[in-house]
């Protein structure tokens, strides 16, 4: 496997007045060049953090990040700018990530400007005009602002930044949540092309079941900051090992008529992530609980070939020997 | 008297300013029969919401205002009411869960006196009784009654949700409008949340109208479904007429768009272009410009409806029958 990115037992904790929160506890994964792994989890299982902390957003607490064979985990400001080119991120909301004092053009060419990569004005201009029309922006917006336009386009002006440097990955933190389905289709497909043309690696952060199936080669499912489950995106849509994720897509409705069959109730919510005991952080919610699920941290192991899951019972549940 | 509930006949509703007219609802008509559930779907500025409002006669006047049509709840017309008899169906008959829990509660009074002074308003009971009752409602949508106290920031989305729920059933309204109801929520907490409404429903005999951009959501707790688009209703039927015998471009197109579990595809499909600017709306079809199978006839003029099969209503060009309306 050609990997681009490798993260091993990553951690993220924040301190807060009542205690550590582990937003992300123990994550580790790896991305071949030219692929998509999808997280996904519920709100505050610590999907976005991990995006951050993948790309240097935010510093790790531990665990390290190989990036093209090279560890830059523990690189200062200077080294790390050298790699920032390289990867790039498209954010949530496509409301509050774009200044709203800068054009759209101004908003698309300052990674350029930055990296000072054109010094002719009318060659800047030329790309940023070649960007818009990458991602499908009519360039008589060049000198729009961002309130004048619409969430979809908004998003494209978000896609053309993260585009500009001609990064190798991009970190898709939830870019299409807060879009209408008929713009969330268009950006997706925008978001393949771009894949297919320029060979970009995504790590796709997501809490849409449908959404990351339909974009990613590998899924990673996470729950309170840990990994539940993980496996090929065409496995774990046909067989899934975790209790977790077999109620996370259980839930899932489906446009489809009688296409659910009964309701399974998942039931209370997610606990508090801040000074958590040992154990499995879903056992609470978990009808296959026993009591070494309080005690035990449940082991991420190999299930079937490729197929990983954390759970004490999984062979178990699944009638596997 | 029909069993009808609630009857909409050609309601338009439009927010005027100084500058320019927001056409948001355009001439809707839809009815809704004891104990069943609509979902309006639609995507947004489709003006579900402004719908919704209209029901509740909670429209902002200015710069919102009802230019024309009816709106029966049992036979009467909830436009021409007297603003006191208005008071007394709102809350009380008609009730409305809105899209965002976190917004939708005072943060400075406990969820236990916001929902007992639901009941205060329109039961004539005392302070005690009225607590009582706000208590039973905890617990009826699964929140412990000695959580009565507490504060909304105490609470978690899901739960702020149920609070929100506990206030529209409080008086055991006979409609029940959900404005997104879910839309804010993890997939298992709507799991969670769905469930109680559809429980409630049954238990009370509530109709629903349920407000929603989600056609998942829809195919697992409605009866009925009717397609918004730019404040128009496009298609109108039972979900067997809309899932599985979908005629009109835009729902076909909804389809499309949507990344589905259960089938795979490589590309989406998805509707090429915007939505209508609301404030200048074309002629014809407001879905002219973005349809695939567009005609000289449906840019010319209006498009009327047509009932396809019996209960199934299309508003296309293409499924006109007689010569003179194509």
């Amino acid at each position: 496997m050609n990997t681009l990115i490798e993260v091993k037992d990553l951690k993220k904790y924040f301190k807060t007045h009542k205690g550590n929160l582990h937003a992300v506890d123990g994550v580790s994964f790896a991305i071949a060049k030219g692929e998509t792994l999808g997280v996904v989890g519920e709100s505050g299982c610590g999907k976005s953090t991990l995006g951050r902390i993948t790309i240097h957003l935010l510093e790790a607490t531990s665990g390290s990040i190989r990036f093209e064979g090279e560890d830059i985990s523990q690189l200062d400001r200077a080294d790390l700018k050298r790699y920032r080119q390289d990867m790039q991120m498209i954010f949530q909301d496509p409301f509050s990530s774009l200044d709203p004092r800068m054009s759209v053009s101004n908003i698309i060419a300052e990674p350029l400007k930055i990296y000072g990569k054109y010094k002719d004005s009318a060659d800047l201009s030329e790309q940023v005009g070649r960007l818009m029309d990458t991602v499908g922006l009519a360039r008589r917006l060049s000198d729009s602002y961002p309130h004048e336009l619409d969430g979809g386009r908004r998003q494209r002006i978000g896609v053309a930044r993260a585009l500009s440097l001609n990064p190798k990955f991009i970190v898709c933190d939830e870019p299409v949540s807060a879009l209408d389905v008929s713009i969330q289709a268009q950006i997706l497909n925008l978001m393949q092309d771009l894949q297919e043309e320029f060979n970009l690696t995504y790590l796709f952060i997501t809490h849409n079941m449908a959404v990351v199936k339909h974009i990613s080669d590998n899924i990673l499912v996470m729950y309170m900051g840990k990994m539940v489950e993980y496996a090929p995106s065409k496995t774990i849509f046909a067989e899934r090992l975790h209790p977790y994720t077999k109620a996370l897509l259980a839930a899932v409705p489906v446009p489809v008529l009688g296409g659910k069959k009964g309701r399974h109730l998942l039931k209370g919510e997610i606990t508090s992530p801040i000074n958590p005991k040992p154990g499995c952080r879903f056992a609470k919610r978990c009808d296959y609980a026993t009591e070494i699920c309080s005690t035990e941290d449940p082991a991420f192991i190999e299930v079937k070939a490729g197929h990983f899951a954390a759970c004490h019972h999984v062979k178990s549940i699944n009638g596997l020997s | 008297m029909s069993d009808k509930i609630l009857e909409i006949k050609d309601l338009v509703v439009h927010y005027i300013t100084d500058k320019t007219t927001v056409k948001a609802v355009n001439g809707i008509s839809l009815s809704l029969e004891r104990g069943e559930s609509l979902g309006l779907v639609g995507e947004t500025g489709a003006g579900k919401t402004t719908t919704a409002l209209s029901v509740m006669q909670l429209i902002p006047d200015p710069p919102g205002k009802i230019m024309s049509g009816e709106i029966l709840y049992e036979g009467q017309d909830l436009v021409s009411m007297e603003p006191t008899q208005k008071r007394e169906i709102r809350g009380n008959h008609i009730s409305m869960i809105f899209q965002d829990p976190m917004t939708a509660l005072n943060p400075v009074l406990s969820v236990g006196d916001q929902i007992a002074e639901v009941v205060r308003l329109h039961q004539k009971i005392s302070r005690a009784q009225a607590s009582i009752k706000a208590q039973e409602m905890l617990e009826l949508v699964g929140i412990p009654g000695e959580r009565y106290a507490e504060y909304p920031h105490q609470f978690s989305g899901g739960m702020k949700q149920r609070v929100v729920i506990a206030i529209a059933l409080a008086c055991n309204p006979k409609l029940l409008i959900a404005d997104e109801p879910t839309t804010a929520l993890d997939v298992t907490i709507q799991d969670q949340v769905l469930d109680l409404i559809e429980k409630l429903m049954r238990e009370f005999g509530t109709s629903l109208l349920l407000i929603t951009h989600d056609l998942g959501v829809v195919a697992e707790i409605c009866q009925k479904a009717a397609i918004m688009y730019a404040g128009e209703i496009v298609e109108y039927g039972t979900l067997k007429h809309i899932y599985e015998k979908t005629a009109h471009p835009y729902t076909v197109g909804l389809f499309g768009s949507v990344p589905n579990l259960t089938v795979d595809v490589d590309r989406l499909n998805p509707i090429k272009g915007l939505m209508p600017d609301p404030t200048d709306l074309p002629i014809g079809c407001p879905f002219a410009p973005r349809c695939p199978d567009v005609m000289p006839r449906c840019v010319a003029s209006p498009v009327p409806v047509t009932e396809v099969e019996s209960g199934h209503y299309v508003k296309c060009v293409k499924f006109l029958r007689s010569e003179a309306e194509r």
